[in-house]
């Protein structure tokens, strides 16, 4: 899978939005690639420029913000090229999304049939109401939830957290998309649930190949459901590889300091360690390292521009010193 | 509130300086004792507390007194009166949403940019017209200028329709007379603009914030991930939920639109409520005026019962 051509394929994409201490360049140069059944796992900490990488992919940056530079390649058609009403098209069809809060996700004043209805009309794979209200009670039924049927009626608040989670991933998929992008789908939810909707995801990648791109802060839930990481810094792709590879033995000094700020599992009582210092101001980067004035293994040379640059085969590291991260 | 109300009424009305015999008798050279005689008819001549227990406790049975002016029950002079008030603030209100909406949505969605800019100017515009000079404006323009429009009244001469509701857009309806229903269209459209405008404006304003806010929310951008097209999202998902705090709004300004009744009515000799109570306030009518008020009141009170019960209508949430 891994050698056939990505279902995504983004290069050097930089979003910007006009702030009033200048332009804000939420990612800048993020290169990624993705194929189908595949699940990336995002992480980097907030304000990383995550949800915005992927909110670019979907289209869905709202003015005044908008993609400067690059390209994302689906199914190898440059999107960025793509007209407006091609472009939404492919939304819901193509690529989905789910977000981290259902009760804000979906309309307060709409029933969940009525929003699981809409979509599958909206891309004609329904020939009547009928129909679509009969797809739609599949799909609830698909995602777990109890007597679909009756719930259809319901609107969303009338739903518990858990359900109402996986109701809005069934509104998410309902028009069979290829790729799902989620936002920290799980970040609201108790241990149980949260289990629920990832075997979910998981169950739907493999029966369907669904390529999955999981934004999360949880480095636990990448370990588990993630074949590939890529790591977030201040709009930059630092560090990317498989999971077990890259929590194993990090090549930069970033994602080093993430998992030494996760609690331990073998050793509880071991102390935390943040990361000290700030993220740089992303309205006046410079050329440089953006993770120097934080980094603990900063060189002179630091202040050059750093590439992403791959380690071996199937490792890539935005770290001039990356063979020294221990 | 509503014995407030007529409490304060009641004394606003009978300490004004004036007296509705001298007024009523002011053309006919009458002597001190017709004078005497129409004020204890009138029951003038009763201290003031009593005057207002008494008013109070017919009122409480539903009885308004007579119509000083009238000689004719309150209730009765009301009555005919109302059908008038109401189509013309209906058909205000409705020219105020139909305006109000794309304007509303139209501004939020362009947000920032010129067009939102010259709308919200033209919105502040309306908000502080005064009705009077509006309404003389348009009547100039439309009436006396381009000859378009009628000058005031609510149907023209010669048409002869049969008064089954009062409401005349209905009435012209049930008789199937489709030239008088224009008419009476050309005669509410002046009076309706200017009276809805400044609501309009006002309602504008407060769709235009609530569907940016609207426009901003997770549920506005998940709609977008479904690919639904831009009318349904901005015109389903976005705006519902827009007009629900509109709602409460709109219906306090129909309360307002009553008041600003009586200016436009008088402006365009609208033969209703408004232009009523004017006259009745001039002419020291008090038993009128004070019925009025209360009618005023109540609908108020209603009003805002009303907005209540469309707001759990819309918002399914409070729905429990
Ligand atoms: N509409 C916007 N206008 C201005 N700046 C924005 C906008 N959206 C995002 N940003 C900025 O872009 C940067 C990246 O934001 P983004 O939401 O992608 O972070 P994230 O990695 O998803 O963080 P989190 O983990 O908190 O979700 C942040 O600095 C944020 O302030
Ligand atoms: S390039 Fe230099 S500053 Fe940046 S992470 Fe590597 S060592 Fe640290
Ligand atoms: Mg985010």
């Amino acid at each position: 899978m891994t050698m056939a051509e990505p279902l995504l394929a983004v290069r050097g994409l930089r979003t910007v939005f006009p702030t009033r201490r200048g332009l804000l360049a939420a990612c800048d140069g993020v290169d990624l690639q993705l194929a189908a059944g595949e699940a990336l796992g995002v992480v980097g900490e907030s304000g990383s420029g995550k949800s915005v990488t992927f909110l670019s992919v979907l289209g869905l940056i709202r003015p005044p913000g908008r993609i400067d530079a690059g390209e994302i390649l689906f199914e190898g058609r440059n999107l960025i090229r793509l007209p407006a009403a091609a472009l939404r098209t492919l939304r819901g069809r193509a690529m989905a999304l789910a977000m981290q809060d259902s009760l804000s996700a979906l309309n307060p004043a709409l029933t969940i049939g009525t929003q699981i209805v809409e979509t599958i009309l909206a891309h004609g794979l329904a020939r009547s109401r009928a129909a679509a209200r009969d797809r739609a009670v599949e799909l609830l039924h698909c995602v777990g939830i109890p007597s679909p049927d009756r719930r259809l009626n319901d609107y969303p608040h009338q739903f518990s957290g858990g359900m109402r989670q996986r109701a809005m991933i069934a509104i998410a998929l309902a028009a069979e998309p290829k790729l799902l992008v989620a936002d920290e789908p799980t970040t609201a939810l108790d241990v149980t649930i949260r289990a629920q909707v990832l075997d979910l995801i998981d169950r739907l990648r493999r029966e369907r190949g669904l390529a999955v791109a999981l934004i999360t802060h949880d480095l636990g839930v990448v370990a588990e459901r993630c074949d590939r990481v890529m790591v977030m810094y201040a709009g930059q792709v630092v560090e990317e590889g498989p999971t077990a590879e890259v929590i194993a033995r990090p090549r930069h000094p970033y994602t080093r300091g993430l998992l030494a700020s996760l609690p331990s599992l073998e050793d509880p009582d071991r102390p935390i360690d943040a990361i000290p210092g700030q993220v740089p101001d992303l309205t006046h980067v410079d050329a440089g390292c953006r993770f120097r004035n934080r980094c603990p293994l900063a060189v002179e040379l630091c202040m050059q521009p750093v590439e992403l640059r791959a380690l071996g085969a199937n490792r890539l590291s935005r770290c001039i010193r990356a063979e020294a991260v221990a | 509130m509503l014995l407030g109300v007529s409490a304060i009424v009641f004394l606003m009305i009978t300490l004004t300086p004036g007296d509705p015999v001298e007024i009523m008798l002011a053309d006919q050279r009458a002597t001190p004792e017709q004078v005497a005689a129409l004020r204890r008819d009138l029951g003038l001549d009763r201290p003031l507390v009593e005057r207002f227990l008494v008013f109070l406790g017919n009122a409480l049975r539903g009885d308004f007194g007579i119509s000083f002016f009238h000689r004719r029950p309150v209730w009765d002079v009301i009555a005919e009166r109302l059908p008038a008030t109401i189509e013309l603030t209906l058909f205000s209100l409705l020219v105020a949403v139909l305006v109000a909406i794309p304007l509303g949505v139209i501004a939020a969605v362009k947000r920032d940019t010129w067009l939102d800019r010259a709308l919200s100017a033209a919105s502040l515009f309306g908000v502080s017209l005064p009705g009077f000079w509006f309404g003389i404006l348009l009547i100039l323009l439309f009436a006396v200028e381009l000859r378009l429009l009628p000058v005031g009244g609510r149907i023209g001469f010669g048409f002869d329709v049969l008064r089954i509701t009062g409401f005349l857009l209905v009435d012209t309806l049930l008789a199937g007379d489709i030239a008088a229903l224009r008419n009476v269209l050309t005669h509410l459209m002046l009076p309706a603009i200017t009276l809805g405008l400044p609501t309009a404006a006002l309602l504008a304003r407060v769709i235009r914030s609530s569907m940016a806010e609207v426009l901003a929310s997770d549920y506005v951008l998940f709609a977008e991930a479904k690919g639904l097209p831009r009318r349904r999202v901005l015109l389903l998902h976005a705006l519902k939920n827009a007009l629900i705090p509109t709602v409460t709004v709109t219906a306090i300004e129909t309360g307002q639109l009553l008041g600003g009744n009586m200016i436009v009515e008088t402006v365009f000799g609208w033969p209703g409520l408004g232009r009523l109570v004017v006259e009745s306030i001039f002419a020291r009518n008090y038993p009128l005026v004070q019925a009025a008020v209360l009618l005023y009141a109540v609908t108020y009170v209603m009003l805002n019962f009303a907005a209540d019960l469309l707001y759990t209508a819309l918002n399914p949430k409070v729905r429990l």
